[in-house]
This record gives C-alpha cells, sequence and structure tokens, in this order.
C-alpha cells in the first residue's frame, strides 16, 4: 500500500478516456462501479468540453454483484452502440471491475456488433494514466490498420502525421495549431493528426505518411514505435518546445524530406531577442528546479539554461517509464534526476535545493506558494486555469515566446530588481515583498510601528477620505476585499459610527474575509440610517434581508 | 398548507430507473466531513481512482494540510506477496506518528477493498488498541458500490452512533443530526434557547471529543434528508424521531422549528413570537429571488436526497414549476413531511439512466436545470441554463438567514443568461 494525498497521474483508464474523448465516432464503454462518472467533469469542467466524453459506464452496484454485471455490461455495451453509432468501440474495466473478473472483450465479442470492438486491458493496481492513454491509442491503431501492407511511398509527396495530442492534454490545442502552421510554411504536408480531432477511419490512414512526428512520446510512443515496425515509417522523436528545439526539429525533417527551410525563420520567434536584451541580464543565473512529465522537464531544461541562461539546480519527473531519459538529461546538467511520485519527496527537494523559480505541475505550484518561491506551471497535471481561452502554444517559435513570458512573469522584472535594491528600505519595498503572483497574502503587510510617522499617518488619512467620500452602494465592487478589514476606517465621524455588540463581532467573523468587509459596511450604513446602536446579531442578519431583498 | 392535504397514501408518481448513474460515491462526503470534525482523519482504503476521485473532487482544498488521504491497494498486495491487515497497520501507524494532533481516524471502505473482502471493521479495532484507544478508530463504507454522494456522510454518522455515550436522563435533550456550517450551527442554537429547549446537541460535534451522547431521552430530528442509516441507528440507541421537513426555505425551517417545539410540549403562541421574526426577514429577502425564479420550469437530476426539499421550497416558496425530481435513493418514511407538501402533480424518478433521463430533460424544455458537473456544461451548450448541484452540498442554506441566499443560487445562473451578449 502507498499512502497518497495527492497523486500526478489518475488511473490508466482515465488515459483511455484521453484517447477516446480526443477523437471522433469512438465509443469507450467501461465496466465500472457507480461514481466512477466523476471523470466526465475533468473534461466538462477543467478542459471546459462542450459535451459529455463519450463514455458510457456500468456503474454497477453492491446487489449487482450477484452474478449479473456480465449481463449489465452487455446490456451497456449494447445500448451505448444503439444510442450513438460509433464507428469503433473500445471496452475495459476499471480498477473494481477488474477485480471481479468479468471479460469485457469476450463479452462484447459475442455481441456480434458490426463495428470493431477493440478490447484494452489496462491493469490499474500496476499503471497509471498516461500508460493507459498510450495503450489505448496503440490498440486503437493496430486495430485500423490491420491488414494492411507497407504501401510504397517513394512516389509520394513527403508527408507526416502528428501524434500524440489528446484530450486533457497540456497546451495541446495550442501546440498542434502551432506545429501544422510550422510545417506548412516548409511546405510538408500533414497526412492525419491524431488522436485528437481523428476518426477511426483516420487511423487506417496512418501508415501513406513517410514519417511519424511524436509530439507528445508519452501518448504516442508505443503507436509510433508500432508503426515504425510494421509500416517501416520513421520517427521523428526531436520535440519542438523550445528555440533550440525547433531549430533542431526544423533540421530533423527538412532532412527527411530533403527540402530546404526557408531563411530566417527562427527570427520569427521573439524569445532569442528577448533574452539577449539587456533587461534580461538579471535573470542570468537564477537557480531554477524543474518537474513535471518527462517531455516538458526535459524540454524545459533546456530552454531554461541555454535559452534564458537559468543555473538548473533540480530536475525530475513523476513518469516512471521515461526515468532513462531525464536521468540522462539531468547528468548533462551535472545533477541528479529526481524520479517520484510523492509530492512530499518533491516538496522536501524543492525546500532543500532552495531554487528561485519553479517550473512544474500545479501541485510545484502550490508547493511553491507554501516555500514562497515564485513558480510557473509546465506541465499537466493542470488546473482550469492553464486550459487558457487565449492562444497559448509551448510547441514551435510561437510557443517558444509564450515560454518566455511563462518562464520570466512570476520573476521580478529587471527594473523592478533594481528598484527593489534601491530602495531596501522603504515600505513598500522591501526584502520580504514576495511576487505579486503570489497574492497580497504572500506580501508581508509593513509594521505601522516601523513605519515612517509622517507619511504613514498621511497615507491612512488620504485612505479615510476616499473611503468615507466613495459612494457606498449596495453592489459597491469596489469594496476593498482583499484589505483585513478590521483596519478599514468606514467613518471619519468616529461619533456616529455605531457600536458592535461583542457576539455581532464574532458573528461577523464567520463570514469569510473577502465579503466581510462589505458586511461590515452594509450593517453600519443599515444601522446608522435606522439609528440602531449597538449593532446586535439581529441588526446583521436584517441588513442582509435588506440587501438582498 | 393546502398541498399537505396529499395523503401518503397516495404518492407522487414515482419513475423507478435503473441504467448508467452519473453520481459521486460516498468517498465525495469526506471533503465536507473533515472540515466539520476538526480532529478527525479520514484514510480511504483504495485504489488509485479513489485518490484522484478525492484530487478532483477537493480541488484547492487538498494543500491546505486536509486530513484525508488514501492508502493505495498495489499490484503486490493483491497479489498475495504483501499481507494487507499488515501494510495498513504500517500506513496508519505512519500516519498517526506524522499527524498525532489527530483524535479520530476514520478507515474509509471503497469499491475495492469490499470487493477484495478486506474487513476495516476488524482493522479499526485492532488499530484502536495499538494506538491505545488514542486516536480512536472507525470504519465505515463510502463505496460506490453501496453509496452515493452524501450516504457517504450518512455512513460516517451511523458509524459514530455506536460509540457515543449514554444520555444521563431523565431531562429530554434534543440532537440535531447532519452537518450543518457553524454559522447556520449558531443561528439555530440561538432559536433554540430563544424557544426555551435547554440541552441542544449536534451530530457531528465539531471535536472527536465533544461528540453528543444518545438515549432513550434523546428527541432527534434530521437537518438533512440523507441520514437513514443514521437514524436507525440512533433508534437502535433508544432515541426517538422528530418528523419535520427538511429546514430549507422560510416555511421549511419555520414547520421545522415549530415539529421541534410541538415535540417538547412548548407553547405555540411562544413559539410564534420567536419565529416570526425571522420568518418575516426570511420571507422579505426572498422576495428578489423569486421574482426572477416564479414560472420558470426546473429539472432536478439525482445527487445528494436534497432534490425533493429542494423542489419543495423551488415550488411553494419561489413559485417554479417543477418537470421532474429525481432522486438517487427515496426513503419514503424520512421524506414523508416533504413529500406531503410537494405539487401533487410533481413527477419524481428514484435512480437513474441518464441517457433516458437526459431524453426527457430536452423534451420537457426547461428553463432551469439541477444537475452535476459532469452535465452542466454540455447542456449548457445545447441552450440550458443549468444550476451545478454539489454547490448546495457546499453551501450554508439550511435556515431562515440562509433562505434568500438558497434561491439565489437558482436565480444567478439565469439572471447571467439575461445579462450576457455573448
Amino acid at each position: 500500500m502507498q499512502l497518497t494525498l495527492w497523486s500526478y497521474e489518475g488511473p490508466p483508464h482515465i488515459g483511455a478516456m484521453r484517447i477516446a474523448t480526443a477523437m471522433h465516432g469512438v465509443h469507450y464503454v467501461l465496466h465500472a462501479p457507480q461514481g466512477d462518472t466523476y471523470a466526465d467533469l475533468l473534461f466538462t469542467m477543467i478542459e471546459r468540453r462542450d459535451r459529455r466524453p463519450p463514455v458510457s459506464y456500468t456503474t454497477f452496484q453492491a446487489r449487482d454483484l450477484g452474478g449479473d454485471t456480465a449481463e449489465l455490461f452487455r446490456t451497456a455495451v449494447r445500448d451505448a452502440y444503439d444510442r450513438f453509432r460509433p464507428e469503433a468501440m473500445i471496452v475495459g474495466a476499471s480498477c473494481t471491475a477488474e477485480l471481479i473478473q468479468d471479460d469485457p472483450g469476450g463479452l462484447a465479442a459475442g455481441l456480434g456488433l458490426p463495428i470493431p470492438v477493440i478490447p484494452v486491458e489496462l491493469p490499474a493496481y500496476q499503471r497509471k494514466e498516461n500508460w493507459g492513454a498510450a495503450e489505448t491509442f496503440y490498440q486503437l491503431v493496430r486495430t485500423a490498420t490491420a491488414g494492411q501492407a507497407p504501401p510504397d511511398r517513394a512516389a509520394q509527396p513527403f508527408c507526416v502525421n502528428i501524434l500524440g495530442p489528446t484530450a486533457l492534454g497540456f497546451r495541446h490545442r495550442d501546440d498542434v495549431r502551432d506545429i501544422a502552421a510550422l510545417l506548412a510554411r516548409l511546405g510538408i504536408a500533414v497526412n492525419v493528426i491524431a488522436p485528437l480531432g481523428a476518426s477511426f477511419a483516420d487511423l487506417a490512414r496512418l501508415p501513406a505518411a513517410h514519417a511519424n512526428l511524436v509530439l507528445y512520446p508519452e501518448t504516442a510512443g508505443t503507436a509510433a514505435g508500432y508503426l515504425a515496425r510494421r509500416f517501416g515509417q520513421k520517427t521523428i522523436s526531436t520535440v519542438p518546445i523550445g528555440l533550440g528545439a525547433t531549430r533542431d526539429f526544423v533540421a530533423e525533417i527538412a532532412g527527411l524530406a530533403q527540402i530546404t527551410p526557408p531563411p530566417g525563420l527562427a527570427e520569427e520567434s521573439r524569445l532569442g531577442w528577448y533574452s539577449r536584451s539587456v533587461d534580461s541580464t538579471y535573470l542570468t543565473g537564477k537557480r531554477v528546479f524543474i518537474f513535471g512529465d518527462a517531455t516538458h522537464a526535459i524540454a524545459l531544461a533546456r530552454v531554461a539554461t541555454a535559452e534564458i541562461g537559468f543555473s538548473l539546480v533540480g530536475l525530475g519527473t513523476y513518469s516512471r517509464e521515461f526515468a532513462a531519459p531525464v536521468r540522462a538529461a539531468a547528468q548533462s546538467y551535472g545533477i541528479e534526476a529526481l524520479i517520484s511520485d510523492d509530492y512530499l519527496a518533491v516538496e522536501a527537494a524543492i525546500a532543500a535545493a532552495q531554487p528561485e523559480l519553479v517550473l512544474g505541475t500545479q501541485m510545484e505550484r502550490h508547493i511553491a506558494k507554501r516555500l514562497g518561491i515564485p513558480c510557473a506551471v509546465i506541465s499537466a497535471p493542470a488546473h482550469v486555469q492553464d486550459f487558457p481561452a487565449r492562444h497559448s502554444p509551448f510547441a514551435g517559435f510561437e510557443g517558444a515566446n509564450v515560454l518566455f513570458d511563462t518562464l520570466i512573469h512570476p520573476l521580478m522584472m529587471g527594473l523592478e530588481e533594481h528598484l527593489l535594491g534601491m530602495f531596501r528600505d522603504d515600505f513598500e519595498f522591501n526584502d520580504t515583498a514576495a511576487p505579486s503572483h503570489l497574492g497580497p497574502h504572500a506580501t508581508t503587510p509593513p509594521e505601522p510601528a516601523s513605519a515612517a510617522p509622517a507619511p504613514a499617518g498621511a497615507t491612512a488619512g488620504a485612505l479615510a477620505d476616499t473611503l468615507a467620500s466613495a459612494p457606498v452602494g449596495r453592489d459597491d465592487a469596489s469594496a476593498p476585499v482583499w484589505r483585513d478589514e478590521a483596519s478599514a476606517p468606514v467613518w471619519r465621524d468616529e461619533a456616529s459610527a455605531p457600536v458592535w455588540r461583542d457576539d455581532a463581532e464574532a458573528e461577523l467573523r464567520k463570514i469569510p474575509f473577502f465579503v466581510r468587509g462589505k458586511a461590515r459596511r452594509n450593517t453600519e450604513i443599515f444601522a446608522r440610517e435606522r439609528g440602531l446602536n449597538p449593532i446586535t446579531i439581529e441588526t446583521i442578519y436584517d441588513a442582509k434581508a435588506h440587501f438582498s431583498a | 398548507m393546502s398541498a399537505c392535504t396529499t395523503s401518503p397514501a397516495a404518492p407522487p408518481a414515482i419513475i423507478a430507473e435503473r441504467g448508467q448513474r452519473e453520481v459521486f460515491c460516498g468517498l465525495t462526503g469526506i471533503v465536507w466531513l473533515h472540515r466539520r470534525i476538526q480532529d478527525a482523519f479520514f484514510l480511504v482504503v483504495g485504489s488509485r481512482t479513489c485518490a484522484h476521485l478525492l484530487q478532483s473532487a477537493a480541488g484547492v482544498m487538498i494543500f491546505a494540510e486536509p486530513r484525508f488521504a488514501t492508502a493505495i491497494i498495489e499490484e503486490r498486495d493483491l497479489a498475495g506477496r504483501a499481507d494487507l491487515d499488515d501494510e495498513l497497520d504500517r500506513v496508519a501507524t505512519r500516519l498517526i506518528a506524522r499527524r498525532p494532533d489527530i483524535r479520530l481516524l476514520f478507515l474509509v471502505g471503497s469499491c475495492p477493498s469490499e470487493v477484495i473482502r478486506l474487513d476495516l471493521g476488524r482493522a479499526a479495532a485492532r488499530l484502536e488498541e495499538r494506538f491505545g484507544r488514542s486516536p480512536r478508530v472507525l470504519a465505515y463504507s463510502g463505496s460506490g458500490i453501496g453509496t452515493t454522494f452524501t450516504e457517504g456522510e450518512d455512513a460516517c454518522l451511523s458509524a459514530l452512533v455506536p460509540t457515543l455515550a449514554p444520555a444521563p436522563g431523565p431531562a429530554t435533550r434534543l440532537l440535531v443530526v447532519g452537518a450543518l456550517a457553524d454559522v447556520v450551527e449558531d443561528q439555530f442554537r440561538r432559536l433554540f434557547a430563544a424557544l426555551g429547549i435547554a440541552t441542544v446537541d449536534f451530530l457531528p460535534a465539531r471535536r472527536a471529543d465533544a461528540m453528543p451522547p444518545v438515549g432513550p431521552f434523546t428527541r432527534y430530528v434530521l437537518a438533512q434528508p440523507f441520514l437513514g442509516e443514521t437514524a436507525t441507528a440512533l433508534e437502535r440507541r433508544g432515541a426517538v424521531q422528530i418528523a419535520a421537513p427538511c429546514p430549507l426555505g422560510a416555511e421549511g425551517t419555520r414547520l421545522w422549528f415549530e415539529s421541534i417545539a410541538a415535540a417538547f410540549g412548548i407553547d405555540p403562541a411562544h413559539v410564534d413570537g420567536v419565529l416570526s421574526l425571522p420568518v418575516r426577514r426570511a420571507t422579505a429577502a426572498l422576495a428578489a429571488p423569486r421574482a426572477r425564479l416564479a414560472g420558470r420550469r426546473v429539472f432536478l437530476f439525482p445527487d445528494s436526497q436534497l432534490e425533493i426539499p429542494l423542489a419543495r421550497f423551488l415550488a411553494r416558496e419561489c413559485g417554479m414549476i417543477l418537470t421532474e425530481v429525481g432522486t438517487p435513493f427515496l426513503n419514503r418514511r424520512l421524506m414523508a413531511p416533504d413529500l406531503a407538501l410537494l405539487p401533487a402533480d410533481a413527477q419524481l424518478a428514484e435512480g437513474q439512466d441518464v441517457a433516458r433521463q437526459l431524453d426527457r430533460c430536452r423534451a420537457a424544455r426547461p428553463d432551469l436545470v439541477v444537475c452535476g458537473l459532469g452535465l452542466a456544461n454540455p447542456l449548457e451548450a445545447e441552450g440550458f441554463a443549468t444550476k451545478w448541484s454539489i454547490e448546495l452540498v457546499f453551501s450554508p442554506i439550511q435556515g431562515f438567514e440562509q433562505a434568500a441566499d438558497l434561491a439565489a443560487l437558482f436565480a444567478r445562473p439565469l439572471a447571467r443568461r439575461a445579462l450576457l451578449e455573448v
């Protein structure tokens, strides 16, 4: 048993869902207990998909375990076929169904559906999400291309497949768009992009391409290996994340296609100039810790060191399947890789390395926040804010621009850092002022006593002026929500301010801090208008009722 | 109370369905229960899926030193190479060494632990002895095969009941059952004091060593509708139920307090005097959200068993028209007071076949759909206004002062639709 609070990866059937959801016309029937449908909301909420994932669950309960779970599964497959009419189906078991040992593949085959029904065996107690995605994609590709002979590609114009982008993939949507555009600039045709946006029929066309561009080895490595062996396709394994890697990628693909890339292609990225510009000088040697999936960790290590000029003090991954390349990369920077899926071990390593910047997943964002270190998210798992509305690739030349901004923004910019040095003793610029992305709570507020009396008094007075003269409406959105409301003077005329009874004050404390200030002000306005003094618990709720009416 | 005339013998029509259920399992209850019992720790014994569910449901809360975790069963545990009992003891011991502040440890069963028949009840007894009864160790099941969403709280509380101290007599004690937000509990305490009910306990208490006593002198009332097992366990200890509708809305809360006061023989005139002000205030505050909701048609998917009391509130106090009221499970005895207040023609649905229910929802063209997060965005994309239901479990919605907040939760999606020009 492993004691786990946070897991970097879900179980392998989540990986299978990422493939099915990425594609068209593929439906997944999952033998799973009631409750496993929670996974739907990863897609509908985090990725904000506008339709339900193409997944049906048997959702068996305890009363079903007597022996008819197999029939439940057959019914689910038949119903899913009748309702969704997919081109192909994948069937499998989640962790609990794996224990009850119904055979999804055999049961589904017995139904004789007129479409391919592909069983995917995902050992839930051994493997994890990325492995499940890779295995599912491989099984789909294998079935779709079964019986095909290696095509004669010699006479055809050079073209490639882009393999690996999935649903819930970190920046996959935008990476694909940029890489496809880059290939178009090179005059190289794209045969199939899969699994994201592909149909099952599209997979059958995969062997026609001369080469497979493996954008994310975690999800596409297995399928690309199969296609290379079975159909003699070349594998392009340079992942184009970062300026140098994208240049290398262009060189590799141009060599294969026997073309000459247009001159000045790399100059389309601003990363090179921005990084050479003088404001970036202060970035030199900043200590950075990198953790994520293997692909992003390795790519970002190169960007951070060779393209921004940081110093790498930690590199690691939670993907045990890709431990070897990460170890090799770490060794090339003279450090030892951290291979772990225990976030407490990652936290300990970060605390020990004392970096000035952390690049990682959602978990490292929280770890860094706790340690007060600036951080940027560069890999899955990521939360909803890292599935942005704006175009935001990591791959290609535009991706390099995004990377520059992503890696730099958590740090204070050069001029800001310079000012900080100059005004080190100033109450607003002090050593303990954390970068703004950490929020005001990370910033130690200046002690009133330590601030110079005259300016502090003037500031407080001005604040009181502003607050007292500001029109305080019912829906006053301008309430200083982040300020500790206790310190915000509401009334200039202290005599007219109603007194709060202790129990009313205590009741107010139960309101979340970010709306407490507004609640206090509204209650006092209500009390003053009615001449109520002191303020009691009843006054609070009378005011609440009044303002919500 | 004209709708009360519906006799229990002629309940509203019920669609009983089996099929795919788009619901959470009982493990999700941990997310709010661990906030409620401040010195308890919840250790799920399950799979990576269980851990993944908890982190998906708990969102960012997982990093505020949460008091829950998962002991993930691995291949070697299943292959018999590792003794499961030894492994569990090792994990629990390490956990308690790391968190000596924990006073109550729940071992929470999951689908995998139940299917392999891991006896967590025995493990709890063994561990409690090992820890010298500090912390106490209890077991319950939050598995999907056994529990749906809020039933996890029911399973947790019913595991607590046998451990409660016997209540001294002969004075009658009131026990309010169901996790409530602190602010709601405090409001209720003040009203009970004003009514003259001297001894009031809440289950669960905020701390493990302050759990209430129970016995034949206990009259208990449910503050949540999903506590069937807990009710049975309390009755086994001799406690007697006070039947009342759920304290949702001005009317529901008034009836709840009136039922309790009647059981304690309190003069109705006094009750009226105590309740009239908060009732008036809540009714007045409801006016604004009601204006947006009245006459609109609402469809509720099954989620928490709160659906029937919510439908009662939406129909009677907000003027909404019910198209279908889904519930994962219908306890007819506990739900009787709320059912009696539902409009006589309300269409109920117990259980779920989500694809068929979606068909019915689309055909009904409701103005508002109350559903889970897996369905909400897809339905919005189809043009339906939705209210995601989990918020109803995490927000303070009970009591007079929250009546308008509750209505506003439903009014806001409609207001937003009217507002947006995109």
